[in-house]
């Protein structure tokens, strides 16, 4: 298979990369990874007629400890993650996730940038930077805005990005020390997009939840955050009423296609499955 | 559409050759190079089989342009023998342990099982299954796969090689 023409640009700053992109409007797009559109080109589902490589722009790479926060830049890749040992000790929920990630040739060439702006509801990121409350840092001609992961998905592969804008870093806060943490993703198999998949990150203070956020992935349009499903854990020992009563509120706002990994109603079966397992074992290994 | 020229270094030696944006980095390989050891499997980025290593890194070589692997450093499987023409570590292991039928997935299974020895030169059998879950052999079942990928490990490492009890 064999994509359409198209021309290709590989700026070596992220100005001349939004110039690019804003000047060749709609027919360009930013490639990062390209795990994604190579594919989609490849079958004619995409053909855009300038590519923007942002691999020249050796400021977009790299992960950084900037007060509590960790950031990391949008060209960092999957393996990159996985290799950080600040990653493995401040936010170990996002090496957990990586290792989920496809397989291990897409994750050295795979970034989180891509994998969070692409808008795509099968990605994993999005639900972790959602429940972790990253924000995502845009830059256009006109400069640059932070905008929350929470508010960022549309709907599916509709995102707040404008056009001309590119997503250039991740800002992820680090949680409590001691904080418990799980992502459960039930996949057919290795590089398959999750059939459903749950993060969860909390605190327990004295044998109860003292905070906790919940994302779920791929069981909706966009990624979602449960809110009323974290709500219904605070302060409780996770007893089974209450993780009932949990994965009941987590199933309530999805709403997955039916598709090759199952009908809707499975899907927001093993969703509330997720959540649950999600649940009991971030508690077990909180501190 | 207009012809780009490329440079980059290839089992050692400098190449080059005029591409368009478009072609993948496996056709200049296997078309412009000549080099046919590196397979067109699924073209999907699934089966793995077009993997090359690429600054050290494990690369499906159909996921990529070619005008991205410019002043790369890339390995592929006619660069795995040792100097003197004998076969290296990997690809003697896949020869002892029947680690191929068909053949067709193996230049991919060589290239990732040569990064990950790089990686981890002692990995576990789960750490061999993850690291070559990129690689889709239809004809093996994996399990001689996995002891080829042990025995080369125990050679790097100058141990003898066991293989564990069934």
């Amino acid at each position: 298979m064999i994509p359409g023409s198209f021309s290709y640009h590989r700026p070596a700053s992220v100005a001349d990369a939004v110039k690019l992109l804003s000047d060749l409007g709609e027919d360009a797009r930013p490639l990062a990874g390209g795990h994604s559109l190579v594919p989609m080109m490849k079958l004619r589902l995409a053909s855009p007629a300038h590519l923007v490589d942002l691999h020249g722009i050796a400021g977009l790479k790299g992960i950084s400890r900037n007060g509590n926060n960790l950031v990391i830049g949008a060209m960092t890749t999957q393996h990159d993650l996985l290799a950080s040992e600040e990653v493995a000790k401040s936010i170990p929920i996002l090496r957990e996730a990586a290792l989920l990630i496809a397989d291990p040739q897409v994750r050295y060439r795979g970034t989180i940038g891509g994998n969070v702006a692409n808008g795509d509801p099968g990605n994993d990121m999005p639900a972790l930077m959602m429940a972790l409350g990253a924000s995502y840092r845009l830059e256009g001609t006109n400069g640059a805005r932070d905008v929350a992961a929470a508010d960022f998905y549309q709907g599916a592969y509709f995102t707040a990005l404008e056009p001309g804008e590119i997503l250039t870093s991740v800002s992820v806060p680090v949680p409590a020390a001691g904080h418990g943490y799980a992502y459960e993703k039930l996949k057919r198999k290795v590089g398959d997009y999750a059939t459903a998949a749950a993060a969860v990150v909390l605190t327990m203070a004295g044998g109860k939840v003292a905070t906790c956020s919940i994302g779920l992935t791929n069981v909706h349009e966009t990624p979602l955050l449960a809110a009323d499903a974290a709500k219904a854990v605070i302060g409780t020992s996770l007893d089974a009423a209450t993780l009932k009563k949990a994965a009941a509120a987590a199933e309530a706002i999805m709403a997955p296609a039916a598709d090759a990994r199952g009908p809707v109603e499975y899907r927001k079966h093993v969703g509330g499955i997720m959540v649950t397992r999600a649940l009991q074992r971030a508690a077990a290994n909180a501190k | 559409m207009a012809k780009t020229h490329v440079t980059m270094k290839v089992n050692g030696a400098e190449v080059e050759g005029l591409v368009e944006p478009r072609t993948l980095l496996v056709h200049f390989i296997r078309e412009n190079l000549g080099m046919t050891g590196t397979h067109i499997g699924c073209e999907t980025t699934h089966c793995g089989a077009c993997t090359v290593d690429i600054d050290g890194m494990s690369v499906k070589s159909c996921t990529m342009f070619a005008v991205q692997a410019q002043c790369s450093d890339i390995t592929t499987v006619e660069g795995m023998a040792n100097a003197d023409g004998t076969l290296s570590a990997l690809q003697e292991g896949f020869r002892m342990m029947h680690g191929l039928q068909c053949g067709f997935c193996t230049p991919g299974m060589i290239m990732r099982a040569h990064r990950l020895l790089k990686e981890n030169a002692s990995p576990s059998e789960d750490e061999i299954r993850m690291g070559i879950s990129g690689n889709i052999c239809r004809c093996t079942g994996y399990q001689n796969i996995v002891k080829a990928i042990q025995y080369a490990a125990a050679k790097i490492n100058g141990v003898e090689f066991r293989e564990a009890a069934e």
